[in-house]
Order: structure tokens, then sequence, then C-alpha cells
């Protein structure tokens, strides 16, 4: 009857004393950001001589430098972790030095996760505390569960209570994550409400309550363009700040990203490299960036934009998908043929609007364009 | 900090700053001076008085003019918040006399005609004129061209693309002269304030501005911040002299002179209110030859002056004429906010945001002004200001999106105050203009209603025409056209003119856009372009700015009406403003105009609208189909108009125009009467053979089709006048109209009878005859086939052609088609000369 087993043991390795975390760092496929980057969180807390809110392990000015980058007094030059506009980044550390939380909203791959975590990282020193909100999620991963063994054995007590995520971070003050907000059931969602604006969190079965200590914040990140399946109430929405990430400035960093990323896949996928595809890739970001924005390039011609988003992770795979073509069918080279069809099927989501938008913008900017008549043509073919 | 001790009283200020304001009212109700002295010109001390008018309410601004040529002038414009206002209302209020003591604007505009506008060191850097060259005379639209001190004019820096010159730091400029150099030429100007924020370790110099004056609460010594700021303009100009600011002496010396004979006259007991950039100057010890040697052999033009309404938008930067300071609604609010400024702020955000139902509670607003105080404290500023509450209301109001930001920034942070200006006022130059050019086009005010037919072939009736519709753009409705009695001709007009008294009001109202009539109406059709809501409001804009030769706004009107364009997505919208585009195109033509710009957008219009016009053929009830039937006309005509313009490839757009009508014609989906004309309108243009079209008559006309729907096919297909016709000549076709007719079933005629009424009714009584006669008669024998040389023809005519007289008739038809002189393969001309022969 009695237990012998505690739930850490599963995790800890017995030839090995330090944390569990720790030891994982070095042999992990993707360290956390606190051990990532350990010696600039170290320089900064060194030189941060701002005020700290209370459990900070930096100030919010050394937070900000740690995700936009800089040169400390010491020399110490700490990589930029976001690069984007710094207003966004001070609002968002504002936020959470008030006991507001943070919602980060954007298109999938602007960032959110990665800022999200470099937050936590820099805030509490700790990026780990991390809900993953999907359709299933259940409300146990928000407040608590149970260890059914203990419940059996000794009835309800705090050593039979298993704490989630958020219930830990509460009780010690620090930030707790919940990525894909919106994918979470509202049911599951509510309760977070009693947890953003009482900072409270009642465990009705021992008639306690854990209370969020100083220090205590939630990160959000949430999908903005198809927004999951549940969109957040009004009364969660309230207790969030809404920071939205923009997705890249200039069409040149794009296209950098796009091809740095396609190169990527492509060796994983092992296709064959394709010689000159940078041309496509930046027709491909360019007829992207122009659908999205809503305007040409030169700024010259307004556009409608479809209802798809456009993002950049879809310039990506519309680009894979064209190298897979010209490799397979083509003579390895990437042709407008090849992407044509991947953008036609990005461009228009939704058959009747999207087509006479799509039909639009190849008529009156495509078909003028220098240089483009060959993409133009092969879009006639699929769109035809 | 001697300051207070020293007089006179010299007050330093920064031009529009909410905190100077406030400083100089603190300074002024504690020192009380027997008379104030406020960086002006001096024409304005006659107007002195109408700043304690009831009507009077700012914004307002002075407006200098040339007598003889109204498009040369210059503006200092005062809002509530700025510094000169509040000293210029104290002064009135308690009964001080006031002087300006800047140079005078008979100095001003003549130097400014004399430096051209591109020539740098044009007089006031600082109080900021806003100086008007004569946009007329160099056809720049905006008849106020706002050239800061010293810079080259900075057309085309990116205002919204009008065409405006870039925006006017100078009244605003955070000290005199304190205006960023953003002239790469010009090395040698310091911008004074620029280097004390550095030395504060501030990157923005009006940022630094605005936390160490503007934002700094009340209390304490009221002249402290004055000896702070004349200290450290004092070790500026030890340093840099002028600073590249080369009137700078001319002006300064002038307002010495001023401020001695002020001295002499109320003693040491006055006050100067000035841009900080000048204080030590004028504090500086210089004699009286020395002064006067600088002024002399300054040209000089007569001049007027007078107050005119001004408007937030208009002080702010994003309009053309700016003043230059981009949150004028904000600065307002700081100035008349008795405390918590942010927090009221925060407050009337709000009630903006509820009143475009955003849900916006009173839990935001506390959060907002948490979050604003937070980021403030982040960054080192001693309050929130503009950036702070952007950010704030942008992550807790607006949920992270631009969208209601942009409201905020357009209706607080600038905001739409409108000033007032008494009647009493002096007259504004746009009416002197006016005058001038009633006299020059003899064309009198008279109160007698009277019409008046224009030739615009004349030069002088033409110059007429445009003054009129140029005033009935700027609503100063003194003609309206009424319809021609001399025919159709484009090259007459029928005008009836009646000069009201109130007219003279809306002229008045009318010189907020500009000094002549030219410039203002420019600036009006500008402005009712980006207002505009309706496609066709901006198109038939467009008419009206080439009636008016307003070719400097047709730029704006054109960039405004291909964004409308590009983002409607109603395809009757579109259809509705082409034809007015591509008749305007034609007259632009006629009258030599470069309609280049204006070709694209047609061009560009109507791709849009052969892209989106067959979706939008599905689904009609009747009277949208017919709408659409009327769109389908229009845009046949304009296509085929358009043809004609060198800059359209029209083959192409015609070849595209003929695709989408085929796709038309063969869309089941699309109502009856539209694929009916669709067919007919491929007919027309030769598109389409006569058997093609007999065939898809045949097919509509075919048991299988209802009824109802056969009839409105045939509605399209002959519907209109010229319909009937089509069916005397091509037997064919009427023999299939005439089968399916017997064909149709006893229940369902009922039904399609209204249609065909409809239908048939429209022809004339002679073509309904002769259709009448033609089914009497039953088919012809020999097929009645169009063109065919025998055969028996219509009762009246005689058997067979006579070719000798049809081919005598040739030369005259080759001619009037425009067709090349020789053997026409086209069979049509010869059977319309057989039938009207």
């Amino acid at each position: 009857m009695s237990v012998s087993i505690e739930p850490t043991s599963v995790t800890t390795r017995s030839d090995d004393p330090a944390p569990a975390k720790g030891a994982n760092a070095e042999q992990a496929l993707r360290p956390h950001a606190e051990d990532a980057f350990a010696e600039e969180l170290q320089a900064l807390a060194a030189a941060d001589d701002r005020p700290r809110p209370a459990r900070w392990k930096l100030s919010p000015w050394a937070v900000a430098t740690y995700l936009l980058g800089g040169t400390l007094a010491d020399g110490t030059v700490i990589s930029p972790k976001y690069v984007g506009p710094r207003r966004i980044v001070e609002v968002a550390v504002t936020t959470l030095a008030t006991d507001r939380a943070l919602l980060l909203l954007g298109v999938p791959g602007t960032a959110k996760t990665w800022v999200s975590e470099h937050l936590a990282a820099a805030v509490s020193g700790d990026s780990t505390l991390l809900v993953q909100g999907t359709a299933g999620t259940p409300e146990e991963a928000i407040r608590y569960g149970w260890n059914y063994a203990q419940l059996l054995a000794h009835g309800p007590s705090r050593d039979a209570l298993v704490p989630s995520p958020v219930m830990r971070a509460m009780s010690d003050g620090m930030i707790a994550r919940v990525e894909e907000l919106t994918r979470i059931p509202a049911d599951v969602q509510d309760t977070l409400i009693t947890i953003l604006s009482e900072k409270t969190l009642p465990i009705p079965e021992l008639g306690e309550e854990v209370q969020a200590v100083r220090g205590f914040n939630l990160i959000a990140t949430a999908n903005d363009r198809d927004r999951g399946v549940n969109d957040l109430s009004s009364a969660l929405r309230r207790r969030f700040n809404t920071v939205v990430l923009p997705l890249p400035d200039s069409p040149e960093a794009e296209v950098e990203i796009v091809s740095r990323r396609v190169d990527q896949l492509g060796r994983s996928l092992d296709l064959p490299q394709a010689p000159d595809g940078i041309d496509e890739i930046r027709r491909v970001v360019t007829v992207f960036r122009e659908l999205r924005d809503g305007l040409t390039t030169d700024g010259r011609t307004k556009l409608k934009t479809p209802s798809g988003t456009l993002s950049t992770a879809e310039a990506i795979s519309v680009v894979t998908n064209g190298l897979a073509l010209a490799a397979h069918f083509g003579d390895g080279v990437l042709r407008p043929a090849d992407v044509a069809a991947g953008i036609l099927g990005a461009v228009v989501r939704d058959p009747a609007a999207d087509r006479v938008i799509w039909q639009e913008y190849l008529e009156t900017v495509v078909r003028e364009r220098d240089g483009w008549k060959d993409f133009y043509r092969a879009c006639r073919e699929v769109s035809a | 900090m001697s300051g207070s001790a020293v007089r006179p009283l010299l007050l330093g200020v920064r031009h529009h700053g909410p905190g100077s304001a406030r400083a100089v009212l603190a300074a002024l109700d504690a020192t009380r001076p027997r008379a104030v002295l406020i960086e002006g010109p001096p024409e304005a001390d006659a107007l002195v008085a109408l700043a304690d008018d009831e009507e009077m309410r700012p914004p307002v601004a002075l407006l200098a003019h040339a007598v003889d040529e109204p498009g040369r002038s210059a503006f200092w414009p005062l809002a509530e918040f700025s510094p000169e206002w509040v000293a210029l209302r104290w002064a009135v209020g308690h009964g001080v006399p006031v002087r300006f003591i800047d140079l005078p604007a008979a100095h001003v505009l003549a130097l400014q005609g004399e430096d051209g506008p591109a020539t740098p060191a044009a007089p006031e850097h600082d109080t900021g004129p806003v100086k008007a060259a004569d946009r007329a005379r160099d056809g720049d639209p905006a008849g106020d061209r706002s050239a800061r001190d010293g810079d080259s004019p900075r057309d085309g820096s990116g205002q919204d693309g009008a065409g405006q010159p870039g925006a006017d730091v100078d009244g605003v400029g955070c000290e005199d002269g304190a205006d960023r150099p953003e002239d790469p030429a010009d090395g040698m100007r310091v911008d004074p304030l620029a280097v004390l924020a550095e030395a504060a370790g501030y990157d923005d110099p009006e940022r630094w501005w605005e936390d160490v004056v503007e934002h700094r609460g009340a209390g304490g010594d009221p002249l402290a911040p004055f000896a702070a700021v004349e200290e450290a303009m004092g070790a500026l100009r030890e340093t840099y002299g002028t600073g590249g600011h080369d009137r700078d002496p001319v002006r300064e010396a002038y307002m010495r002179l001023q401020l001695r004979a002020a001295r002499k006259e109320f003693g040491d007991e006055v006050a100067v209110v000035c841009g900080a950039w000048h204080v030590p100057a004028l504090r500086q010890r210089s004699t009286v030859t020395a002064d006067r040697a600088l002024l002399k052999g300054l040209p000089k033009v007569k001049t007027e002056m007078t107050w005119v309404p001004w408007t937030h938008r208009r002080l702010s930067r994003f309009s053309g004429y700016g003043a230059g300071i981009d949150s004028p609604g904000w600065y307002g609010h700081l100035f008349s906010a008795p405390d918590r400024p942010v927090e009221r702020w925060m407050t009337k955000v709000a009630g903006l945001l509820r009143d475009e139902d955003l849900s916006v509670s009173s839990a935001h607003v506390i959060e907002a002004v948490r979050l604003a105080e937070t980021l403030a404290v982040m960054r080192g500023r001693p309050l929130a200001g503009l950036g702070e509450t952007i950010d704030a209301i942008r992550a807790v109001m607006c949920e992270g999106s631009d969208v209601p930001l942009e409201l905020v920034r357009d209706r607080l942070i600038v905001g739409d105050t409108l000033g007032e200006v008494p009647s009493t006022a002096p007259a504004v130059p746009l009416r002197r203009d006016l005058e001038r050019q009633q006299r020059a086009l003899r064309l009198k005010p008279e109160a007698l209603e009277r019409e008046l037919e224009l030739d615009l072939r004349k030069e002088n009736d033409a110059a007429r025409s445009r003054l009129l519709h140029r005033l009935r753009l700027l609503s100063v409705h003194w003609g309206e056209p009424v319809a021609s009695r001399g025919g159709t001709g484009t090259f007459r007009e029928t005008w009836r003119l009646a000069w009201e008294p109130e007219l003279a009001v809306r002229v008045a109202e009318a010189g907020v856009w500009g000094t002549t009539v030219l410039s203002a109406a420019t600036a009006k059709a500008e402005s009712a372009a980006r207002d505009a809501t309706a496609l066709a409001e901006v198109t038939a804009l467009a008419e009206h700015c080439l009636l008016a030769d307003l070719p400097d706004a047709l730029p704006t009107v054109m960039k405004v009406l291909a964004d409308r364009a590009a983002l409607d997505t109603d395809v009757a919208h579109l259809a509705a403003a082409l034809p007015a585009l591509v008749r305007t195109l034609r007259y632009g033509d006629v009258r030599g105009t470069d309609t280049e710009a204006l070709a694209g957008v047609a061009a560009g219009l109507a791709e849009r609208i052969f892209v989106g016009l067959p979706p939008a053929c599905s689904a009609l009830d009747t009277d949208a189909a017919e709408e659409m039937r009327r769109h389908v006309d229009a845009v046949h005509t304009a296509v085929g108009l358009l043809g004609g313009v060198p800059a359209v490839d029209p083959e192409g757009l015609r070849a595209r125009w003929h695709g989408v009508l085929r796709k038309l014609a063969g869309r089941e989906s699309a109502p009856g009467v539209l694929r009916g004309r669709s067919v007919r309108l491929l007919l027309d243009d030769g598109a389409l053979d006569t058997d093609e079209a007999a065939r898809r008559m045949g097919l509509v006309l075919s048991p299988g089709t209802g009824p109802a729907d056969a009839a409105s096919w045939i509605e399209g297909f002959v519907g209109g006048g010229s319909g009937g016709l089509l069916l005397v000549h091509d037997e064919r076709l009427l023999a299939l109209v005439d089968a399916w007719l017997t064909g149709v079933p006893a229940d369902a005629f009922t039904d399609v009878l209204p249609l065909l009424r409809r239908t048939f009714s429209a022809y004339e009584p002679g073509v309904r005859r002769s259709l009448g006669e033609l089914v009497r008669r039953g088919p012809a024998a020999g097929g009645g086939t169009p063109g065919s040389a025998s055969g028996p023809a219509a009762p009246g005519f005689g058997d067979g052609l006579d070719t000798a007289r049809a081919d005598a008739v040739l030369p005259v038809v080759r001619l009037l088609l425009g067709l090349d002189p020789g053997p026409a393969p086209d069979p049509h001309p010869d059977h319309h000369v057989e039938a009207a022969a």
C-alpha cells in the first residue's frame, strides 16, 4: 500500500545529480532559450542596474535589449532574437510588467512562439512552463490534475495534486506560456478568466486555493488570420493586451527567409538542387506580398486582398512544391509553370471571390510587367 | 536664475507648443506688462482687435498677400494652444497694447518673389509664415507653397502624392530656426534643438523638447523656464551664430528696432513673445545705426492682411499646407485639459471608439492608462507622450489592430477642428482674384438672372467657362450650366448666371482653399477626391477637373480613382464609372490635355470589369438583369470609344471584351436578356457572323428552353430602338422568332406577352409596320438572306438589286465609314444602302 515511487523520479536520471533540464540541454535537438543564450542572460543581469519588478531576473529594459540585441557597457554583444519594430517588443515587455496578460497575434511564421519563449526565458529564466493548445487540451492542462494512485491511497491532498504549468507559474511567480490559445475549446479557455482577473486558482476538492505570487504572468500566442476554431470570448480578450507581430518588412528579408527554408526542406526531401531558383522565389514572394498588402511593389496600384493567409510559410511550400514538380516531371530547373499551380492554390481559397481577385491581378498587374510574360502565360493556363 | 529681474521680459517659445503657451500665460499673469510684443508681421497690428471678437475661433491664420498678385501670399497660423495666440488674447483681454514686431509682410512677400521658390533663405524660418508662392503662375496646384525658411521647397516629398509641397515645419519649428535640416545640400544649417537633445541623450529633438518643456508640470517660478531656455539658446548661438539662417540678422534687427520703439513708448515693462532662437539676439546690445543699416534697401510690395479660418488638419504635417505639427489634436488636448491629461485623453479615445460601435469598457481605459504610464517609465520619459498613448491604445483598446487606430489618429490626434473668423475681417485674396478675373473676362456679377452662351472655340469664352466651372467646384454657384439650345456640339455651353449676395460669403469660405481661384479649385478638387465615398463621385470629379481645366488636380484624382476602382468589388459601380471616364478622356483629348494617366486608369477599369462581369451576371432577378444589361451596353460603347485613344492597346482591349461577351453569351446561368444582348453586341461588331447568331437564336428558341427565358433572350437580342431593323433585314431571324412564337403553348403565352410587348413596342412605328407586313407575307421564297442579289423584296421594292445604282453610292459610303477606297468585301454597307434607297 505504500507508494514508494515519487512522481518526479521518473524524469530524473539516476546517474545525473543535476536537474533534469540541465542534463538534457547539451544533447537536446533544440536547447531551451535560457540554455542556449545563458551567457548573454548572465552578462545582461550583471550589467543591469535598473529596478526589476518582483521575481524578474532582469529589468524590463534589459529584457527588451535581450530580444532586440545591442552591445553592453562591458563590450558583450547581445545578439538580436527578434528582428522587427522596437515598439512591439517594448509594449510586450511593459505588458508583462503590469498585471495584464500578453497575447501575441500573427499569421503563422511570424515568430510568435519564438518571441514568447525568449520573453519567458529573459523574465523568469525559465521558458518551460508551457501549455500546448490543441482542440483536445483539457481543463487539467491549465488548472491541475490528480495522481490517481495517490488519490486512491491517501485521499485528496496536496501530494496527490498534479499542478499544471500555469499553476506552477502562479505559485512560483513565473511566466507561463499558452501556445495556440484559440485552438483550445472555449470552455477550457474560460478557466483562464479567473486566473487572469482574480489571480487565484481555487481547489474546491481541498478547500484551498493557489494565489498567484507577484511576478506571475501569462503569454499566449494565437493565429490572427484564421483565428483557430474558437474565437476568444470578449471577457477573456479583455484580460489581454494584444500585440500583433507583423510579417517581414522588406521583400529582400522575405526572399532570404524563403530561400533558406526551401533549401533546408529540399535537402531533407532529397530534391535535386535547382539552379537559378532565386528568380522564381523572388517572383513568388512578390506575388504573395503584393496580394497580401493589397498594393503593388511600386506603390502605384491598389489590389484586392484574397481570403487566404499568403504567409511566408505558404510561399515556402509553394516553392518546395514547384521544386518537386521541376525535379520529377520537368528538367530540374524551377520554371514559372512549376509554381503557377501552387500559387493559384494558395491564392484562390474561396472559388468565387478569390478567383476574380486573382484574375484581376493577372490582367492588370502581371500582364503588363516586364519579364513576366512566361509567368503570365503559365498562370493563364492553370487558371483557365 | 536672474531671469525675473531682467527687463524687458523676453519669452522664448516654441511655436504651437502647448507647454510654451501655458508658460507664457503664467508669465504674463505674474508680471502684468504694459505692452505685449509678438513675433509676427506688423501689418497685423490693425487686426488685433478682431482677436477678441465673439465670432473668432482658432485655429485661424493671419494671411498676407500682395495686392496686385493674390497668389503671392504667406500665412501665420495660430491655434488655440499657440503661445502667440495666448499672448494676443491675454493682451486684448487686459486692454494692453499689442505690437507685432517681425519683418513686415511687405518685405517678406517682396523677398519671396525675388528669391523665387527654389532659392534657399526665404525670410522667416520660425514664426513660420507659410509662404504661398504664386502657384498659379508656376502651375503648382496648391496655392500656398510652404517653403520652409531656407530649405529648398520639398515638393513631392511624399505628401500623399498630391503634388503638394512638403509640410512646413516653419511655424512649428521647435524653436526658431529649430527646423531640422532636411536639406542635405545645406550643410551649415544647425538644428539647435537637435544639438540640445543630443546633449541630453535624446535621438529625437521634438521628443526632447516635449519632455523638458511641453510636458513639464505647472508650479514654480513662472519665469524660470524662460530663463533656462534663454540660457541654452544663448550658448547655442554663441557656438553657431545664425545657424545658417541667412535672413535672421535682418529680422532680428527689425525686432530690436521695434522693441526699442516700444520701450520708448511704454517703458521697460514690455513682454516679447518670440521664437526661443531669437531671444539671445534681442537681448544683444547693438546700435540703432547698425540695425538700420541691415534693413536698408529691402524690397517692398504693397500687401493686405486679414484673418482666415484655419483647420487642425492643415496645421498637421499630413496635409500639404501644414504648419508642421503632426498632432494638433493632441496638443490642443494637452493645452485644454485642466489636469490628468493622459486619463482624459484615454477617456476621449474610448468615447470615440464606442461611438463607432467598438466595445471599450472603463476597464480598458484603466489598463490603457497604466500601460502608457509603464511604457513611459520604461522608455525613461517623465510623462506618457503621444507615442506611449498610441502604443497603449493599440494594445489594449484596438486588439493590436491598426484600423481603429487610424480613426483615432484622424479624428483625435489630428482632429477636424475648423476655425472661424468674424465676418468683419477684411476680404480674402480669393475675392480680389475673382474680381480681377471678372474684370478681365468682362463678366459682371449681376443679381439679375440671365443666360450666357459660350462658344468654347473663342479664347475669352473658354476662359469664362473655366472660371464658372472652377467656381462651381468651390461651391460658389454663380453660374449653373443649362442644356444648350444650339445642338449637341461640345464647343457650346449655356450658363444661367445670377450673383446672389450670399455668394460673397461663399467666396470668403472658399478662401481656406487658396488665394486664387485656380489654386483654390485645385486644392478643393483634390480634397474632394480624397473624401469621396463612391467611385462615380470621383469620375464625375475627374470630368469636372477637365472642364475647369485643373491639370494639377488630375494626378490626385486619378490616383484616388484607380485606388477606388481597384478595391470596389461591385462590377455595377465600375461599369457605371467607365462611361464617364471615357467621355472625360475624349473631351480632354479635344482640349489637348495630357490624358495618358487617364487612359491608363480607364483601361485598368475596363480590365477589372472584364474579369468581374461574367461571375456578376449569375442569379439576377429581372430588374437586376435589366440594369446589368444597361451596364453591358454602356461598357460596350465605352470600349468602342476607348479604341480611339492612342495610349490604350485598342485591339487587345476589344478582343478581350469580345471574349467576355462570348463567355456571357454561352453562360447558362446568366439571364436570357444578357445572353441575347451579348450575341447582339458581338454581331454588331462583326465578331460573330449572322449564321452563328441565327444558330444561337435557334438554340434558345428551341422547345427545350422555357418560354419566359426565350422571350427575355429575344428582348436582349433585338430589344431597343434599332433591334427592329435587324429583324426587318434578316428574315431568317424573323422566321425563327415567328416559328417560336407560334409554338408557344397557350398557357405560357400570357406570361411572355408583357416581355414581347415591351420589346416590340420600343420600335419605331415604321419598323413595326414593315415587320407586320413581312410576317403577314410569310417566309420569303428565296430565304431572304441578306446580301443575296436576287429574290423577291418587301412590298414597295422592285425585284432584285439594281447593282449599278448601288455601286454609285459606294464611294460616299466608304468615305463615311473611313474605309480605304476599293472593293469592299463587306456586304452590309450595300445592304443598308439598298434598304435606304
